[in-house]
């Protein structure tokens, strides 16, 4: 990787931690659980990751099962996280 | 092509920014959620399209196993074992991560080691340390509020220096690594220490404390995730993975604060055993018991009324007939509110989810800085299942453990009645200084049942 394309990631971490910050810091206590179940789907973004470490046929067997395991992994973590926590704010009303 | 698959990880990273935004709002959370997953699966079919066609039957059984697993908990699982379940999936997320890492590493190591520079031994390092500690700590958290490890902490003498062993040990091998990238060895022993460092870094912290240990992994599972985006020189799992690391440190930030605990002494671990050894018990506490029907009359004559909830509510699925106790009491045109806790429940939030659960309105459920004054001007308040966060000697004795913690203000109400199952301590495993005191009723009985029996007599009074 060259430096020019570190520095562009780096960038990006830093202005999405801080906007991270800024917006969650602005949630009230009563959407926390949904919060944090939604951000933990969101943490199975590592599921683009899996998807890439699956493409690679035929070169070493090991590195493209690690990859179907995270895939299977990631995916239960993306599907489960959104439908919990969907079925978590149904249920937030107002009377 | 490859301009089509940045432009759609553009959108997914947007998407999740505007998904998060609107989960801030009440009103606007499930759109927010929503809004989020579509951007995740404008992510996968972006990745989709770098695919070479023959491998989409293995991929398309890998998606169909993980999701129906998915799936089939988040309907399954009861509102209660929420946070077991976010320990269980956020651990998924950090093992997830960290095979992407190896799996990475396996591939580079076997074809070419150009590709194997200081920036991407360092990442795919970074993403086994936090995927391994993140899983192997977050399968000890499940497993301790699930019960089937104890929720004390378990200590060891040289805990810490074991601790810091191996995370020298981790560096060096570390160091080895970038001398000679091909070694199998280093490789494992990197492995075996992250995993070994999730575990003992989990153990010594006692059940009180998991609220903040939950919300500490979540952060390290977006962490990881950002480690992952660096290996594959990606965008979208950077800013979804630090979105995911803010969040988790603030929410840790938060519970910390409402426990008036650093989170070093968290971490540290081994709340709750000092407490057992110094046992100079005060003076016999004096309680006063209430019966079902002058608890009734006691709300009947109430124009205000707070409810306290804990997990013990949960716990005896008391909510429901806790909504009917409010329907009673709005009847009566009784004031009645709910008075929640930062770290009441096992998770940030956990109540109101609970109580929402129980149909009841999010408008009546306030935050303990906006309630904390009113409850001098309440007649009565209603402490069920919930125990330390209305402990006054967080106030008054600089000898309590959880002095300094900021609690609800119950004891200032007119009358209390607690509801309780017995004289047992509570999480924190310490005496309770409230029920002595002479505005202090005791209601002693499975919650649910008993206020079911208030209920009744309440419906036959009007």
């Amino acid at each position: 990787m060259t430096v020019s394309a570190l520095i562009i990631l780096i960038y990006v971490l830093v202005l999405a931690s801080y906007l991270g910050f800024e917006l969650i810091s602005k949630v009230p206590p009563t959407l926390h659980t949904p919060l944090m179940s939604g951000s933990n789907a969101i943490s199975g973004i590592t599921i683009v990751g899996a998807l890439i470490a699956c493409n690679e046929m035929g070169y070493t067997t090991l590195s493209k099962w690690l990859g179907m395991f995270a895939l299977v992994l990631a995916t239960v973590n993306v599907v489960g996280g959104y439908a919990v926590t969907d079925r978590m704010l149904k249920m937030f009303k107002k009377k | 092509m490859s301009t089509v698959i940045q432009i759609a990880y553009l959108v997914a990273s947007v998407l999740f920014i505007i998904g998060i935004k609107y989960l801030g709002k009440t009103k606007d959370a499930r759109r927010g959620n929503i809004l989020s997953a579509v951007g995740m699966l404008i992510a996968i079919v972006a990745t989709m399209l770098t695919i070479e066609v023959v491998t989409f039957l293995e991929i398309f059984i890998c998606i169909l196993i993980g999701s129906v697993i998915g799936l089939y908990y988040a309907t399954k699982v009861p509102m209660t074992k929420i946070p077991e379940m976010v320990a269980l999936f956020n651990g998924f997320g950090g093992l997830a991560s960290f095979a992407v890492g190896l799996s990475d590493y396996f591939l580079k190591s076997s074809t070419s080691l150009e590709s194997l520079d200081a920036v991407n031994l360092t990442s795919i390092i970074l993403s086994v340390l936090i995927g391994g500690v993140t899983f192997t700590g977050s399968m000890i958290a499940y497993l301790k509020l699930d019960g089937k490890v104890s929720g004390q902490p378990i200590t060891f003498s040289g805990q810490h220096l074991l601790n810091l062993v191996l995370l020298i040990a981790f560096i060096a091998a570390s160091v080895f690594v970038f001398l000679d990238p091909t070694n199998l060895t280093l490789i494992l022993i990197l492995v075996v220490i992250s995993l070994l460092l999730g575990i003992l870094t989990v153990i010594p912290i006692g059940g009180a404390d998991m609220p903040v240990v939950i919300s500490l992994l979540n952060s390290y599972s977006g962490m990881a995730a950002c480690a992952t985006g660096f290996i594959l020189n990606n965008n979208v799992l950077i800013v979804a993975g630090s979105l995911v690391g803010a969040s988790g440190i603030i929410l840790t930030q938060i519970m910390c604060k409402a426990m008036n605990r650093s989170l070093t002494n968290v971490l540290l671990g081994g709340f709750g055993q000092t407490v057992a050894t110094g046992g100079q018990e005060g003076p016999a506490v004096v309680i006063k018991e209430i019966g079902v029907e002058e608890t009734a009359m006691l709300f009947d004559s109430a124009s205000s009324v707070i409810v306290v909830p804990g997990y013990g509510m949960a716990v005896a699925q008391a909510q429901h007939v806790i909504r009917e106790l409010m329907e009673q009491c709005e009847k009566r045109n009784i004031d009645f509110r709910f008075a929640i806790h930062p770290v009441a429940g096992r998770m940030p939030g956990h109540m109101n989810v609970l109580l929402a659960e129980a149909n009841i309105s999010y408008d009546k459920l306030i935050e303990m800085e906006a309630i904390n004054d009113d409850f001098s001007n309440t007649d009565l308040v209603f402490v069920v299942g919930a125990n330390d966060v209305v402990n006054p000697a967080a106030r008054t004795n600089p000898q309590s453990p959880i002095f300094g913690m900021p609690i609800l203000n119950a004891d200032k109400a007119k009358t209390v009645i607690v509801s309780k199952r017995s004289m047992g301590k509570g999480y924190a495993g310490i005496e309770n200084e409230l029920f002595g005191y002479p505005n202090c009723l005791m209601l002693f009985g499975d919650a649910k049942q008993t206020i079911t029996k208030v209920v009744g007599e309440m419906k036959e009074m009007s």
